[in-house]
Protein backbone atom coordinates (compact mmCIF):
# COMPACT_ATOMS: atom_id res chain seq x y z
CA UNK A 1 0.00 0.00 0.00
CA UNK A 2 1.78 2.98 -0.61
CA UNK A 3 2.58 5.36 1.90
CA UNK A 4 -0.03 8.46 2.93
CA UNK A 5 0.24 12.11 1.91
CA UNK A 6 -0.30 14.28 5.13
CA UNK A 7 -0.82 17.51 4.93
CA UNK A 8 -0.49 19.84 8.44
CA UNK A 9 0.52 22.72 9.73
CA UNK A 10 4.40 22.96 11.64
CA UNK A 11 5.62 25.87 13.74
CA UNK A 12 2.88 28.06 11.86
CA UNK A 13 4.11 26.55 8.45
CA UNK A 14 2.25 23.98 6.15
CA UNK A 15 3.97 21.13 5.62
CA UNK A 16 3.56 18.22 3.91
CA UNK A 17 4.96 14.39 4.34
CA UNK A 18 4.82 10.92 3.09
CA UNK A 19 4.36 8.36 5.89
CA UNK A 20 3.16 4.56 6.67
CA UNK A 21 0.79 3.73 9.52
CA UNK A 22 3.31 2.68 12.05
CA UNK A 23 5.30 5.32 11.92
CA UNK A 24 4.97 7.95 14.76
CA UNK A 25 4.78 12.15 14.95
CA UNK A 26 7.94 11.79 16.35
CA UNK A 27 9.41 9.72 13.47
CA UNK A 28 7.81 12.11 10.61
CA UNK A 29 9.43 15.03 12.82
CA UNK A 30 12.49 13.44 12.91
CA UNK A 31 13.45 11.17 9.81
CA UNK A 32 10.99 12.61 7.66
CA UNK A 33 11.00 16.61 8.33
CA UNK A 34 14.52 17.24 10.00
CA UNK A 35 13.22 18.29 13.02
CA UNK A 36 15.29 16.38 15.17
CA UNK A 37 14.90 18.90 18.49
CA UNK A 38 12.32 16.61 19.60
CA UNK A 39 13.40 13.20 21.09
CA UNK A 40 13.33 10.10 21.84
CA UNK A 41 13.93 8.77 25.14
CA UNK A 42 11.20 6.00 25.59
CA UNK A 43 9.29 5.68 22.97
CA UNK A 44 6.34 4.72 25.36
CA UNK A 45 4.74 8.04 26.60
CA UNK A 46 6.99 7.49 30.00
CA UNK A 47 9.30 10.30 29.53
CA UNK A 48 8.16 13.10 27.78
CA UNK A 49 11.54 14.29 25.66
CA UNK A 50 9.00 14.18 22.55
CA UNK A 51 6.91 16.46 23.78
CA UNK A 52 4.76 18.65 21.34
CA UNK A 53 1.82 20.56 21.31
CA UNK A 54 -1.35 18.75 19.35
CA UNK A 55 -3.95 21.16 18.33
CA UNK A 56 -2.61 23.34 21.09
CA UNK A 57 -2.61 20.22 23.32
CA UNK A 58 0.61 19.11 25.28
CA UNK A 59 1.04 15.21 24.08
CA UNK A 60 3.74 12.75 23.43
CA UNK A 61 4.53 12.66 19.48
CA UNK A 62 6.05 8.89 19.72
CA UNK A 63 2.27 8.19 20.86
CA UNK A 64 0.70 10.15 17.64
CA UNK A 65 0.70 8.41 14.78
CA UNK A 66 1.96 10.85 12.08
CA UNK A 67 -0.96 9.80 9.85
CA UNK A 68 -3.08 11.18 12.71
CA UNK A 69 -1.38 14.84 12.32
CA UNK A 70 -3.53 15.43 8.99
CA UNK A 71 -4.96 18.45 9.12
CA UNK A 72 -3.66 19.79 12.64
CA UNK A 73 -1.65 22.29 14.12
CA UNK A 74 1.96 21.00 15.62
CA UNK A 75 3.84 23.16 17.45
CA UNK A 76 7.47 21.68 18.37
CA UNK A 77 10.98 23.01 20.13
CA UNK A 78 11.85 24.68 16.71
CA UNK A 79 8.98 26.82 17.19
CA UNK A 80 9.77 28.41 20.28
CA UNK A 81 12.58 30.64 19.90
CA UNK A 82 11.62 33.67 17.79
CA UNK A 83 14.61 34.38 15.19
CA UNK A 84 17.10 34.60 17.28
CA UNK A 85 15.84 35.48 20.36
CA UNK A 86 15.28 32.72 22.83
CA UNK A 87 12.52 32.55 24.83
CA UNK A 88 12.49 33.42 28.37
CA UNK A 89 12.08 29.86 29.83
CA UNK A 90 15.21 28.59 27.09
CA UNK A 91 17.29 31.45 28.27
CA UNK A 92 16.10 30.73 32.12
CA UNK A 93 17.55 26.91 31.78
CA UNK A 94 20.94 28.62 30.30
CA UNK A 95 21.03 31.21 32.99
CA UNK A 96 20.63 28.77 35.38
CA UNK A 97 22.38 25.28 34.03
CA UNK A 98 18.96 23.57 34.09
CA UNK A 99 20.72 20.87 32.08
CA UNK A 100 23.41 18.68 32.23
CA UNK A 101 23.63 16.01 28.90
CA UNK A 102 20.17 18.54 27.34
CA UNK A 103 17.84 14.94 25.90
CA UNK A 104 15.08 16.21 28.10
CA UNK A 105 15.55 19.59 27.60
CA UNK A 106 13.20 20.46 24.37
CA UNK A 107 10.34 17.76 26.21
CA UNK A 108 10.44 20.46 29.80
CA UNK A 109 11.06 23.41 27.60
CA UNK A 110 7.90 22.58 25.55
CA UNK A 111 5.82 21.35 28.70
CA UNK A 112 6.67 24.42 30.64
CA UNK A 113 5.86 26.98 28.06
CA UNK A 114 2.06 24.96 27.73
CA UNK A 115 2.01 25.60 31.60
CA UNK A 116 2.61 28.81 31.55
CA UNK A 117 0.34 30.21 28.49
CA UNK A 118 -2.26 28.56 30.76
CA UNK A 119 -1.35 29.63 34.53
CA UNK A 120 1.27 32.63 34.23
CA UNK A 121 2.12 32.48 37.97
CA UNK A 122 2.08 28.67 38.89
CA UNK A 123 3.05 27.27 42.27
CA UNK A 124 6.47 24.62 42.69
CA UNK A 125 3.72 22.26 43.48
CA UNK A 126 1.71 22.87 39.91
CA UNK A 127 5.00 23.05 37.96
CA UNK A 128 5.82 19.73 39.79
CA UNK A 129 2.69 17.88 38.85
CA UNK A 130 2.46 19.24 35.77
CA UNK A 131 6.01 18.39 34.60
CA UNK A 132 5.84 14.75 36.13
CA UNK A 133 5.74 13.23 32.53
CA UNK A 134 8.84 14.42 32.17
CA UNK A 135 11.83 12.55 32.97
CA UNK A 136 15.26 14.02 33.39
CA UNK A 137 18.07 11.03 33.84
CA UNK A 138 20.32 13.63 35.29
CA UNK A 139 18.78 14.15 38.36
CA UNK A 140 18.72 18.21 37.61
CA UNK A 141 14.72 17.99 38.64
CA UNK A 142 15.66 21.20 41.44
CA UNK A 143 17.47 23.49 38.75
CA UNK A 144 14.75 22.71 35.99
CA UNK A 145 11.92 23.80 38.48
CA UNK A 146 13.89 26.92 39.11
CA UNK A 147 14.05 27.60 36.22
CA UNK A 148 10.19 27.47 35.33
CA UNK A 149 9.70 29.64 38.11
CA UNK A 150 12.31 32.28 37.31
CA UNK A 151 11.08 32.25 33.81
CA UNK A 152 7.58 32.66 35.02
CA UNK A 153 8.42 35.34 37.00
CA UNK A 154 10.41 37.32 33.98
CA UNK A 155 7.68 36.28 31.68
CA UNK A 156 5.35 38.42 34.14
CA UNK A 157 7.01 41.34 34.67
CA UNK A 158 7.45 41.79 30.83
CA UNK A 159 4.11 41.55 30.20
CA UNK A 160 3.55 44.50 33.01
CA UNK A 161 6.06 46.54 31.23
CA UNK A 162 5.10 45.43 27.89
CA UNK B 1 5.63 -6.59 6.47
CA UNK B 2 2.79 -6.30 5.52
CA UNK B 3 1.75 -2.39 5.46
CA UNK B 4 -0.83 -1.47 8.32
CA UNK B 5 -3.77 0.25 6.64
CA UNK B 6 -5.53 3.74 8.47
CA UNK B 7 -8.65 5.18 7.93
CA UNK B 8 -10.25 8.11 10.10
CA UNK B 9 -14.24 7.50 9.48
CA UNK B 10 -16.57 10.44 10.24
CA UNK B 11 -19.65 8.27 11.07
CA UNK B 12 -20.34 5.58 13.57
CA UNK B 13 -22.10 3.88 10.69
CA UNK B 14 -18.33 4.41 8.56
CA UNK B 15 -16.41 3.17 11.55
CA UNK B 16 -19.26 0.15 11.93
CA UNK B 17 -18.70 -0.63 8.25
CA UNK B 18 -15.00 -0.03 7.97
CA UNK B 19 -14.60 -2.76 10.82
CA UNK B 20 -16.84 -5.02 9.43
CA UNK B 21 -15.17 -5.30 6.07
CA UNK B 22 -11.78 -6.11 7.49
CA UNK B 23 -10.50 -8.73 6.14
CA UNK B 24 -6.90 -8.52 8.77
CA UNK B 25 -6.87 -8.14 12.34
CA UNK B 26 -8.29 -4.68 13.31
CA UNK B 27 -7.50 -2.07 16.42
CA UNK B 28 -9.89 0.75 17.30
CA UNK B 29 -7.82 3.86 17.38
CA UNK B 30 -8.80 6.59 20.35
CA UNK B 31 -5.91 8.22 22.53
CA UNK B 32 -3.57 5.69 21.32
CA UNK B 33 -1.58 6.11 24.82
CA UNK B 34 -1.96 2.06 25.05
CA UNK B 35 -2.36 1.08 21.38
CA UNK B 36 0.47 2.82 19.86
CA UNK B 37 3.17 1.24 22.50
CA UNK B 38 1.49 -2.49 21.93
CA UNK B 39 2.32 -1.71 18.05
CA UNK B 40 5.77 -1.03 18.80
CA UNK B 41 6.61 -3.48 21.35
CA UNK B 42 4.78 -5.97 18.68
CA UNK B 43 2.20 -7.24 20.78
CA UNK B 44 -0.18 -6.02 18.11
CA UNK B 45 -0.06 -6.70 14.64
CA UNK B 46 -2.89 -4.99 12.79
CA UNK B 47 -3.77 -4.91 9.22
CA UNK B 48 -6.39 -2.14 9.69
CA UNK B 49 -6.09 0.78 12.05
CA UNK B 50 -9.75 2.52 12.70
CA UNK B 51 -9.04 6.02 13.99
CA UNK B 52 -12.82 6.91 15.92
CA UNK B 53 -11.84 10.20 16.67
CA UNK B 54 -13.04 11.80 13.17
CA UNK B 55 -16.68 11.47 14.68
CA UNK B 56 -18.22 14.39 16.06
CA UNK B 57 -20.58 11.88 18.67
CA UNK B 58 -17.33 10.42 20.14
CA UNK B 59 -15.67 13.49 20.84
CA UNK B 60 -18.48 15.57 22.06
CA UNK B 61 -19.80 16.21 26.43
CA UNK B 62 -23.14 16.89 26.77
CA UNK B 63 -24.84 17.38 29.70
CA UNK B 64 -28.47 16.92 30.10
CA UNK B 65 -31.60 15.96 32.44
CA UNK B 66 -30.88 12.55 31.63
CA UNK B 67 -27.32 12.72 32.79
CA UNK B 68 -23.78 13.24 31.45
CA UNK B 69 -23.08 11.87 27.85
CA UNK B 70 -19.14 11.46 27.42
CA UNK B 71 -17.70 10.48 23.73
CA UNK B 72 -15.79 7.66 24.30
CA UNK B 73 -12.19 9.69 22.62
CA UNK B 74 -13.20 12.56 24.66
CA UNK B 75 -9.51 13.12 26.09
CA UNK B 76 -8.92 13.31 29.73
CA UNK B 77 -7.84 17.06 29.62
CA UNK B 78 -10.64 17.84 27.83
CA UNK B 79 -13.07 16.56 30.56
CA UNK B 80 -11.16 18.08 33.05
CA UNK B 81 -11.70 21.46 32.03
CA UNK B 82 -15.96 21.25 31.90
CA UNK B 83 -16.71 22.72 35.14
CA UNK B 84 -19.88 21.17 35.05
CA UNK B 85 -18.83 17.54 35.24
CA UNK B 86 -16.44 18.04 37.85
CA UNK B 87 -19.02 19.49 39.79
CA UNK B 88 -21.33 16.51 39.32
CA UNK B 89 -18.83 13.66 39.26
CA UNK B 90 -15.69 14.85 40.98
CA UNK B 91 -15.06 11.24 41.57
CA UNK B 92 -15.36 10.56 37.90
CA UNK B 93 -12.90 13.68 36.77
CA UNK B 94 -10.49 12.90 39.27
CA UNK B 95 -10.04 8.70 38.37
CA UNK B 96 -9.97 10.20 35.05
CA UNK B 97 -7.07 12.40 35.56
CA UNK B 98 -5.04 9.93 37.66
CA UNK B 99 -4.53 8.21 34.73
CA UNK B 100 -0.68 9.39 33.68
CA UNK B 101 0.98 12.58 33.01
CA UNK B 102 -0.12 15.83 31.65
CA UNK B 103 1.21 14.43 27.90
CA UNK B 104 -1.08 11.21 28.36
CA UNK B 105 -3.89 13.48 29.44
CA UNK B 106 -4.08 15.38 26.34
CA UNK B 107 -4.70 12.25 24.44
CA UNK B 108 -5.77 9.15 27.06
CA UNK B 109 -9.57 8.32 26.56
CA UNK B 110 -12.14 7.03 28.92
CA UNK B 111 -13.16 4.24 25.84
CA UNK B 112 -9.53 3.26 25.25
CA UNK B 113 -8.83 2.85 29.44
CA UNK B 114 -12.30 0.36 29.72
CA UNK B 115 -11.24 -1.23 26.47
CA UNK B 116 -7.73 -1.66 27.32
CA UNK B 117 -9.32 -4.00 30.11
CA UNK B 118 -6.74 -3.76 32.93
CA UNK B 119 -7.87 -4.41 36.33
CA UNK B 120 -5.99 -1.83 37.51
CA UNK B 121 -7.43 1.14 35.58
CA UNK B 122 -8.49 4.25 37.25
CA UNK B 123 -11.40 5.44 35.53
CA UNK B 124 -13.24 1.69 35.61
CA UNK B 125 -14.06 1.52 39.17
CA UNK B 126 -15.16 5.48 39.55
CA UNK B 127 -17.53 4.67 35.94
CA UNK B 128 -18.69 1.55 37.42
CA UNK B 129 -19.50 3.44 41.10
CA UNK B 130 -21.13 5.98 38.87
CA UNK B 131 -23.50 3.70 37.32
CA UNK B 132 -22.21 4.25 33.81
CA UNK B 133 -23.62 2.91 30.93
CA UNK B 134 -22.17 2.36 27.34
CA UNK B 135 -23.25 2.68 24.06
CA UNK B 136 -21.63 0.16 21.87
CA UNK B 137 -22.12 0.35 18.21
CA UNK B 138 -21.34 -2.50 16.18
CA UNK B 139 -22.61 -5.08 13.05
CA UNK B 140 -26.03 -5.80 15.07
CA UNK B 141 -26.29 -2.04 15.13
CA UNK B 142 -26.65 -0.45 18.96
CA UNK B 143 -26.25 -1.68 22.53
CA UNK B 144 -26.44 -0.80 26.10
CA UNK B 145 -24.34 -2.03 28.74
CA UNK B 146 -23.18 -1.59 32.29
CA UNK B 147 -19.50 -0.63 32.35
CA UNK B 148 -19.32 -3.52 35.01
CA UNK B 149 -20.13 -6.00 32.09
CA UNK B 150 -17.32 -5.00 29.98
CA UNK B 151 -14.15 -5.97 31.01
CA UNK B 152 -13.85 -9.86 31.66
CA UNK B 153 -10.22 -10.44 32.17
CA UNK B 154 -7.18 -8.93 31.79
CA UNK B 155 -6.72 -7.59 28.23
CA UNK B 156 -10.18 -9.27 27.19
CA UNK B 157 -13.56 -7.35 26.93
CA UNK B 158 -17.26 -8.49 26.22
CA UNK B 159 -17.37 -6.73 22.83
CA UNK B 160 -18.28 -8.85 19.76
CA UNK B 161 -15.69 -8.64 16.94
CA UNK B 162 -16.29 -5.08 15.05
CA UNK B 163 -18.21 -3.37 17.83
CA UNK B 164 -16.69 -0.47 19.30
CA UNK B 165 -17.90 2.34 22.32
CA UNK B 166 -19.56 5.22 21.90
CA UNK B 167 -20.02 7.47 24.76
CA UNK B 168 -20.82 6.66 28.62
CA UNK B 169 -23.89 8.11 30.40
CA UNK B 170 -23.29 8.86 33.84
CA UNK B 171 -27.11 8.61 34.91
CA UNK B 172 -28.51 12.22 36.93
CA UNK B 173 -28.72 11.49 40.65
CA UNK B 174 -30.99 13.42 43.08
CA UNK B 175 -29.65 15.85 45.31
CA UNK B 176 -27.49 15.25 48.10
CA UNK B 177 -25.23 12.86 46.28
CA UNK B 178 -21.57 12.47 45.88
CA UNK B 179 -18.42 10.43 44.67
CA UNK B 180 -15.00 9.78 44.82
CA UNK B 181 -12.11 7.53 43.70
CA UNK B 182 -9.08 6.95 45.58
CA UNK B 183 -5.98 4.77 44.64
CA UNK B 184 -2.99 3.61 46.82
CA UNK B 185 0.50 3.92 44.68
CA UNK B 186 3.84 3.97 46.91
CA UNK B 187 4.47 7.27 44.98
CA UNK B 188 2.11 10.70 43.86
CA UNK B 189 2.26 10.62 40.63
CA UNK B 190 2.75 8.43 37.58
CA UNK B 191 2.06 4.92 38.55
CA UNK B 192 -0.42 1.99 38.41
CA UNK B 193 -2.70 1.51 40.86
CA UNK B 194 -1.98 -1.31 43.52
CA UNK B 195 -5.63 -0.57 44.69
CA UNK B 196 -7.94 1.23 43.50
CA UNK B 197 -11.71 2.57 45.06
CA UNK B 198 -14.56 4.09 44.03
CA UNK B 199 -17.87 5.19 45.67
CA UNK B 200 -20.82 7.07 44.82
CA UNK B 201 -23.81 7.80 47.29
CA UNK B 202 -26.77 9.41 47.83
CA UNK B 203 -28.61 10.90 51.19
CA UNK B 204 -32.12 11.90 51.89
CA UNK B 205 -33.16 15.23 53.43
CA UNK B 206 -32.31 13.74 56.67
CA UNK B 207 -29.00 12.80 56.02
CA UNK B 208 -29.63 8.90 55.04
CA UNK B 209 -28.16 6.64 52.29
CA UNK B 210 -30.58 5.74 50.18
CA UNK B 211 -28.39 4.70 47.59
CA UNK B 212 -24.98 3.61 47.42
CA UNK B 213 -22.06 1.53 44.99
CA UNK B 214 -18.54 0.72 45.71
CA UNK B 215 -16.46 -0.63 42.67
CA UNK B 216 -12.94 -1.47 43.32
CA UNK B 217 -10.02 -2.31 40.92
CA UNK B 218 -6.59 -3.67 40.98
CA UNK B 219 -7.98 -6.31 43.26
CA UNK B 220 -9.33 -8.97 40.90
CA UNK B 221 -9.22 -10.31 37.26
CA UNK B 222 -11.52 -7.06 36.50
CA UNK B 223 -12.93 -3.94 38.10
CA UNK B 224 -15.25 -5.67 40.60
CA UNK B 225 -18.70 -3.83 41.39
CA UNK B 226 -19.46 -4.41 44.79
CA UNK B 227 -23.25 -5.33 45.81
CA UNK B 228 -22.32 -5.95 49.20
CA UNK B 229 -20.95 -2.09 50.14
CA UNK B 230 -24.48 -0.74 48.89
CA UNK B 231 -26.00 -2.94 51.15
CA UNK B 232 -23.70 -1.76 53.90
CA UNK B 233 -24.27 1.68 53.39
CA UNK B 234 -28.17 2.06 52.37
CA UNK B 235 -30.65 2.74 55.25
CA UNK B 236 -27.86 4.10 57.32
CA UNK B 237 -26.33 8.02 58.11
CA UNK B 238 -23.22 6.57 56.91
CA UNK B 239 -21.79 6.58 60.17
CA UNK B 240 -18.58 4.57 61.77
CA UNK B 241 -20.37 1.31 62.16
CA UNK B 242 -21.61 1.48 58.52
CA UNK B 243 -18.14 2.36 56.97
CA UNK B 244 -16.98 -0.41 58.97
CA UNK B 245 -19.14 -2.89 57.21
CA UNK B 246 -18.05 -1.16 54.20
CA UNK B 247 -14.45 -1.89 54.69
CA UNK B 248 -15.34 -5.47 55.40
CA UNK B 249 -17.00 -5.74 52.33
CA UNK B 250 -14.50 -4.17 50.47
CA UNK B 251 -12.02 -6.51 51.74
CA UNK B 252 -14.22 -9.79 51.66
CA UNK B 253 -14.38 -8.74 47.55
CA UNK B 254 -11.08 -9.20 47.24
CA UNK B 255 -9.29 -12.01 44.57
CA UNK B 256 -5.77 -10.35 44.48
CA UNK B 257 -2.57 -10.77 42.50
CA UNK B 258 0.91 -11.24 44.79
CA UNK B 259 3.23 -9.10 42.62
CA UNK B 260 6.19 -6.80 43.49
CA UNK B 261 3.61 -3.57 43.85
CA UNK B 262 2.05 -5.18 46.58
CA UNK B 263 1.17 -8.55 48.42
CA UNK B 264 -2.54 -10.33 48.66
CA UNK B 265 -2.37 -9.10 52.32
CA UNK B 266 -1.90 -6.00 51.20
CA UNK B 267 -4.37 -5.48 48.65
CA UNK B 268 -7.22 -7.33 50.49
CA UNK B 269 -6.74 -4.92 53.64
CA UNK B 270 -5.90 -1.53 51.53
CA UNK B 271 -8.95 -2.28 49.47
CA UNK B 272 -10.89 -1.85 53.02
CA UNK B 273 -9.11 1.42 53.77
CA UNK B 274 -9.57 3.18 50.29
CA UNK B 275 -13.21 2.25 50.06
CA UNK B 276 -14.02 3.62 54.05
CA UNK B 277 -11.94 6.84 52.89
CA UNK B 278 -13.51 6.87 49.30
CA UNK B 279 -16.68 6.65 51.25
CA UNK B 280 -16.40 9.64 53.86
CA UNK B 281 -15.03 11.91 50.38
CA UNK B 282 -18.43 11.29 48.59
CA UNK B 283 -20.25 11.50 51.91
CA UNK B 284 -18.83 15.33 52.43
CA UNK B 285 -19.65 15.76 48.94
CA UNK B 286 -23.01 14.26 49.04
CA UNK B 287 -23.97 17.25 52.32
CA UNK B 288 -22.59 19.72 50.38
CA UNK B 289 -25.20 19.71 47.14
Amino acid sequence: MSKHHVSATINGEAVEYLCETQQTLLDVLRDELGLTGSKEGCGSGDCGACSVMLNGRLVCSCLVLGVEAAGAEVATIEGVAQGNSLHPLQQQFLEDAALQCGICTPGFIVAAKALLERNSNPTETEIRYWLAGNLCRCTGYDKIIRAVMGAATNMRQEARHG
Amino acid sequence: MEAIKYVRPNSVDDAVRSLASANEPVRVLAGGTDLLVQLRAGNVRPGLVVDIKGIAELKQIQVTAAGCRIGAAVAGAELSERADVVAQWPGVVEAFQLIGSTQIQGRASLGGNLCNASPAADSVPALIAAGARCTIAGPAGRREAAVEDIVISPGKTSLAQGEFIVDFLLPARPAHSGDAYLRFIPRTEMDIAVVGAGVSLTLDANGRCTAARLALGAVAPRPLLVPAGATALVGTPVDNAALEKLAAAASAACTPIDDKRGTIEFRTRVAGVLARRAAVIALQRAKGN
